[in-house]
């Protein structure tokens, strides 16, 4: 949604102690938890990355480090192996699946058209309990926007999952990993509960 | 269930007031914009417009600090309008902690800035405000043009048209308003927003005219759009959020609960 500062913000009020928006390696190294929104088109924020060695940094906390990480949006987009966006983009192969998009026309079940992007509060299905959805019940809304949606090839790491046309990964997770499509940031008191939840969090790994 | 229709309450801001011209006359003070805002994240608005309706170069330093404060307590999107003219501009709103920056006269100006816009931040943030007014109809059929300067300069661009444009360079949203309709209390124009929310695939707004929930419902049903925008009605308690969404929801509108 263009904004890492409306994720700081988030984390602050939800009680994180620290909170620093940085591509700084060492304050990254630092961390004790990551938060990797990603903004904006996929090629832009693959080459920043990449640039900025956050894809190196990102590898060194979740399989080294072992630290709780959380990414958001195209943050999550990002992590799979290829995106359709941008003519085709290569990602990070975090996480082996695909990011396509909507396609138009867009129909519901009972023939509705649907807009594209994807934009405002779906309701999200839990499929796999997980500490991160601590308090939040099944079907609540969550807010989204984005054009492409995730597909992962691993349908055991989809914790949620939402409608839209066609049935989207809304939320991922693999040991001290998860993911969300849509932004916890922006979605209110059930968003907050995820992010509250999430600096709580001790994985198990 | 499907996507939620969303209620977003407006916060037109002068100088660091709330402020609603009824009828464009007599600016009636609705309070401090943070207060307010915070309001209405607690009732469960979808998400709130903050335009900026100050003139002075010195009142819009005072509304990126306004914005900086809004974010900080305010956990739904946030959109920022009114003078937005640049890049620059919207990178400075962007930071500020807006979610979303709505592009009005500047559109019409330049409409590159829109193309540019959206691939610098990603069309999801960028909202084209479009004012529409009523004009002479052609060939027996209604038609609606873009007027700056308050409803009061016609441009001769036809709003549908338009729309379709702004979809095109990279718009993420519409917002419609109409300017026959802002501030009446007499409902949103219902032709021109079916006629806009038909000929484009990006959500669109309805804004315009508010005056009670029927509106709100017919806005949605009757006008097709994917969310209503509305401020006095919300301002001046004469409802809440809460009750907005109760009453749509009886009519069957999917909202959040």
């Amino acid at each position: 949604m263009g904004n890492l500062h409306s994720v700081a913000s988030a984390l602050a009020h939800v009680g994180a102690e620290r909170v620093v928006v940085t591509h700084d390696v060492e304050q990254i190294r630092a961390a004790d938890r990551v938060v990797f929104p990603g903004v904006g088109a996929i090629r832009d924020c693959m080459s920043e990355i990449r640039r900025l060695r956050c894809d190196e940094l990102l590898q060194v906390a979740l399989t080294e480090q072992h630290k709780p990480v959380l990414a958001i949006c195209v943050g999550m987009q990002a992590l799979m192996s290829h995106s359709e966006e941008n003519g085709g983009v290569d990602c990070l192969n975090v996480i082996p699946g695909t990011v396509r998009h909507f396609g138009q026309p867009l129909q519901d079940a009972e023939g509705r058209r649907l807009k594209v992007p994807h934009m405002g509060w779906s309701e999200v299905r839990k499929v796999i309990e997980h500490p991160l959805w601590a308090g939040i019940p099944d079907a609540t809304r969550f807010y989204f926007v984005h054009s492409y949606y995730v597909t992962v090839n691993d349908r055991t790491l989809v914790t949620g999952s939402v409608d839209y046309g066609v049935c989207a990964d809304a939320a991922l997770a693999r040991d001290n990993l998860f993911a969300t499509q849509f932004h916890p940031e922006k979605s209110h008191t059930a968003g907050l509960q995820l992010l509250r939840n999430f600096i709580n969090w001790t994985p198990a790994c | 269930m499907g996507l939620a229709k969303r209620i977003i309450p407006c916060l037109d801001v002068d100088n660091g007031r709330v402020v609603k011209g009824v009828n464009f006359v007599g600016i009636r003070d609705a309070g401090d914009p943070v207060e307010v805002a915070r309001r209405y994240n607690e009732q469960g608005a979808d998400e709130i417009t903050f335009l900026d309706i100050t003139a002075s170069h010195e009142g819009r330093e005072t509304t990126v600090h306004t914005v900086e404060q809004i974010a900080e307590q305010v956990f739904i999107p946030l959109t920022v309008g009114g003078g937005i003219r640049s890049v620059d501009d919207i990178r400075t709103m962007l930071n500020a902690g807006a979610d979303k920056v709505s592009i009005n006269t500047a559109a019409i100006h330049n409409p590159e800035l829109v193309r540019q816009a959206s691939q610098r931040f990603g069309a999801q943030c960028i909202v084209v405000a479009i004012d529409a007014k009523r004009v002479a109809d052609v060939d027996g059929l209604p038609r609606w043009e873009i007027f700056t300067h308050g409803g009061r300069k016609p441009t001769g661009i036809d709003a549908v048209a338009w729309a379709v444009k702004m979809a095109e360079l990279g718009a993420g949203e519409i917002l419609l308003t109409s300017m026959d309709r802002d501030g009446t209390k007499n409902g949103f124009e219902l032709g021109v927003t079916r006629a806009i929310t038909d000929a484009v695939d990006i959500p669109v707004i309805a804004s315009g005219g508010v005056g009670n929930l029927q509106h709100l419902v017919d806005g949605i049903l009757l006008g097709g759009a994917d969310a209503v925008l509305a401020a006095s009605i919300f301002h001046f308690a004469e409802y809440t959020v809460p009750e907005a969404k109760a009453y749509m929801a009886e009519r069957g509108i999917e909202v959040r609960l």
